[in-house]
């Protein structure tokens, strides 16, 4: 018998998507039950109660969680975000309601052992809910009392090996696509150099000492499967500079319909027989591709690196041998100045280990950015106040065509002494002798 | 319940303790044919929605099944993933970033039993623990935020609205049926945690009411110049008020100047803005982060409005159900639902779509609102 009625949220168990009101109840089940005796370290009707107070959301519209307290790890500045519901008494097993972000492997890759080792921690320690992952890329633990939380920490560490995550303004923890491991697509180790970067800044992702937040994310091509260049402040998609590989008796298979263009990703609409023409050389964005006597060919110097033709026909074009990486700056969501997109930075640079090159950039922003950031301002925040030629500035980037859409619409050009011939500081009386008051 | 310990003393918090560890190695959990074949794959192949096929230059070949699944997950569910994992992946399995479980083998007969296992399960309540799609040209999984779950400045539930629109698009999660893939996000506030801002469709939880003040309070709670800065449109300024003939330092608001952001309230809880009738859904479309034939772009809000209908959002339902079939019907092959808008013009989505144009579309934030008004006589009547 349940807690609490909730025939609002009831309605979410019906329709073919997986229900999380299912899931929620199924663990409360599990916990009233109790098959394999476990200890609960927190109230054991956790999950009843957080259906109970969403059930009172879903009837009055507002939230019941309160402003996170300070609430943390000895020694951290975050990983954990407090979390209090504004109805305790009502709901006691969630009035203490604190997330655990626990850093997640690179490329979200897993085997059961660890994975059940994590569900036995926030089994006996949390409320057993999770998300499989927060936005920025962590393990989510979801729910536990401020007592839990150096028990929870030391279990991670000590019988894990693994560690929190980042949140408040610190680095946050670093994400990439799976790269390597299983895409052809891939022009750099993504998770190799993820990996490495997470381990280089562990103290910067703990003890916040920034403006505010600041991202890692790493895509490995232009498709940007980790949306890097919208989601993070240092953005590193995969490019490469040479020419696409072209396979012309797999372009013929295609031409041919014995391959499915795009990998067969349009197998379920009726689009009729495979046109190489409209499809792959129409769409090139810098027209660069022809189709001609049955013979692809591509004028690479022209090449956009969009991605498109490639991922029409897989099997016929491959990613160039010359890779490195592409490094975009300042991306960020609406709050506060509106949403950003990253800047263009540095057009091509080697990603090889170990990261030297890639490190010295991200340094070089940090000491600009934590001198000059103010607070809670993000790095794309900060490079719009201060110039996008400040950014070049620090990170001794020369000015290259390829960081515009297109030059400045106003000549209100700042001028350094250095750059104007003759003498800066003049002398307004040798000034009237050639022109009177 | 008694308290156990897991060897942490805290008269001596620095004994043994272990710190900046970082994650687990990656190399740990690759399943081995990814590990063998790592950097050297060839080509893949969707062999079917949710269905992938990777082939290495060895000749070895990786089946993955993907399944979407609710972000919000029990270890319950968990540890039956990892049941799954072990009767046919050798005990591995990884998670992506649009929160879905890909589980991997090395052959087709494995697949074959793989993919049966999976559609068998369900919740008691009837719904799908493990629907096997979100590849290609489909609708792919909800990437989305806490919600009434667990946040404190929502304006809408996000679990709640992505079950409901991913009931409405389930075919299109399960099909290949779409002219290309169709990425949503739901973020519940201003704050979108997640790439809500540029998808092809995004749901952003907004606020349409000044904050209350908390006059009695807000002094012991915040620091009032943090809350006046806070404020990108300069609505929030210091100020005294007599409550009870007792005098307050507190703040006070320029209500034709807040745009309901909410950032003041992240800094100073005495603020809050939460309403039942005053939140609700801005819905937003056309963004779009891959770099394929067109740039990356920002989504654009075409509905400033849609209540909040707990707990099915009928209304909210048929317009992205609306959208997503007059998108269906229109674009080319290959083309974004941004780029579509494009070709057409935004006068013709809006009257193809029967989505009302109000002047609550145009946009009035700052400079880069001039550069979305139209400096042209180029327009369709």
């Amino acid at each position: 018998m349940a807690k609490h009625k909730t025939p609002l949220l009831d309605q979410l168990e019906s329709g073919p998507w997986p229900s999380f009101v299912s899931d929620l109840k199924l663990e409360a089940a599990a916990r009233a039950k109790n098959e394999k005796n476990v200890n609960y370290q927190i109230p054991v009707e956790v999950c009843e109660d957080l259906l109970g107070v969403l059930e009172l959301s879903y009837n009055d519209g507002e939230t019941h969680w309160k402003h996170g307290g300070i609430v943390g790890v000895f020694g951290y500045g975050g990983g954990v975000i407090g979390r209090y519901c504004d109805q305790p008494e009502a709901f006691p097993g969630v009035a203490h309601f604190h997330t655990v972000r626990v850093a997640q492997p690179t490329g979200k890759y897993y085997n059961t052992k660890f994975l059940r080792q994590l569900a036995d921690i926030w089994d006996m320690r949390g409320s057993g809910l999770t998300n499989m992952h927060g936005s920025t890329g962590d393990i989510v633990f979801l729910g536990t009392t401020t007592p839990q939380l150096e028990e929870i920490f030391y279990e991670l560490t000590h019988d894990l090996n693994v560690d929190l995550g980042g949140s408040g303004s610190n680095l946050r923890t670093p994400a990439a696509c799976l790269g390597k491991s299983r895409c052809e697509y891939a022009c750099y180790d993504t998770q190799a150099i993820c990996y490495d970067m997470t381990m280089e800044f562990q103290d910067e992702l703990h003890r916040p000492a920034f403006p505010y937040k600041f991202k890692f994310k790493f895509d490995g091509c232009p498709n940007s499967c980790v949306c890097a260049l919208a989601r993070s402040d240092f953005s590193v998609v995969g490019i490469w500079r040479d020419e696409i590989r072209i396979d012309q008796e797999a372009v013929a298979a295609y031409v041919g319909g014995e391959f499915a263009p795009n990998a067969g990703a349009h197998s379920g609409g009726n689009w009729g027989k495979f046109d190489i023409q409209s499809e792959v050389c129409d769409n090139c964005p810098s027209k660069c591709i022809t189709y001609a006597d049955g013979k692809l060919s591509i004028n690479d110097k022209e090449c956009v690196h969009c991605m498109h033709c490639i991922n029409t026909m897989p099997r016929a074009l491959m990613i160039g041998n010359d890779r490195g990486a592409s490094i975009l700056c300042g991306a960020k969501a609406p709050i506060l100045d509106g949403p950003q997109l990253s800047s263009l930075l540095i057009p091509f640079i080697k990603v090889e280990e170990p990261f030297t090159e890639v490190k010295d950039v991200v340094e070089n922003i940090w000491d600009w950015w934590m001198e000059e950031g103010k607070n809670r301002e993000r790095l794309g925040e900060t490079m719009r106040r201060m110039g996008f030629q400040k950014l070049l500035e620090v990170t001794n980037t020369k000015a290259d065509a390829r960081h515009v859409q297109e030059p400045r619409h106003n000549p209100y050009i700042f001028w350094k002494a250095d750059e104007v011939d003759g003498p800066w500081e003049r002398d307004v009386n040798e000034y009237r002798k050639r022109h009177q008051r | 319940m008694a308290f156990v310990s897991s060897g942490y003393n805290p008269e001596k918090p620095m004994e043994g303790r272990i710190s900046d560890i970082g994650p687990r190695d990656f190399n740990e959990f690759l399943p081995p044919v990814l590990k063998n074949n790592f950097g050297q794959w060839k080509y893949h192949d969707i062999l079917e929605p949710g269905i992938l096929l990777h082939v290495a230059e060895s000749g070895d070949e990786v089946y993955t099944v993907r399944c979407g699944t609710a972000r919000l997950m029990s270890i319950t569910l968990i540890r039956e993933m990892c049941d799954i994992a072990d009767a046919h992946c050798d005990g591995y399995l990884r998670f992506t970033t649009r929160n879905n479980v890909e589980f991997m083998v090395d052959s087709k007969d494995k697949c074959d039993g793989l993919v049966k296992d999976l559609r068998s399960r369900k919740f008691d309540g009837g719904s799908f623990k493990f629907p096997i799609g979100g590849t290609g040209a489909g609708v792919s999984n909800i990437v989305h935020t806490q919600g009434w779950v667990h946040c404190h400045t929502p304006a809408t539930d996000a679990s709640g609205t992505v079950k409901v629109i991913m009931d409405e698009l389930f075919e299109e999660f399960t099909g290949h049926n779409m002219p290309a893939p169709v990425r949503i996000a739901v973020a519940c506030c201003l704050n979108m945690c997640g790439a809500c801002h540029c998808s092809d469709i995004a749901v952003v939880g907004i606020h349409r009411k000044p904050p209350l003040i908390d006059h009695e309070y807000l002094d012991n709670l915040c620091e009032i110049p943090l809350a006046v800065s806070a404020c990108p449109t300069g609505a929030v300024r210091p100020s005294k008020v007599e409550v009870d003939g007792k005098s307050f330092k507190t703040v006070a608001i320029k209500e034709e100047r807040c745009m309901y952001c909410g950032n003041c309230y992240t800094m100073c809880p005495s603020l809050p803005l939460s309403d039942k009738e005053g939140d609700g859904i801005a819905l937003m479309v056309g963004g779009k982060v891959s770099n394929r034939i067109s740039m990356p772009k920002f989504s654009k809000v075409v509905v400033a409005f849609i209540p909040n209908e707990p707990p099915r959002w009928p209304t909210l339902t048929k317009t992205v159900r609306k959208i997503v079939d007059v998108y269906k019907a229109e674009a080319n092959k290959y083309e974004r639902l941004g780029d579509w808008a494009e070709r057409i013009g935004w006068e013709r989505f809006f009257e193809k779509t029967g989505i009302e144009f109000t002047p609550h579309l145009i946009d009035d934030f700052r400079d880069p609102a001039y550069y979305t008004w139209r400096q042209s006589t180029q327009f369709k009547f």
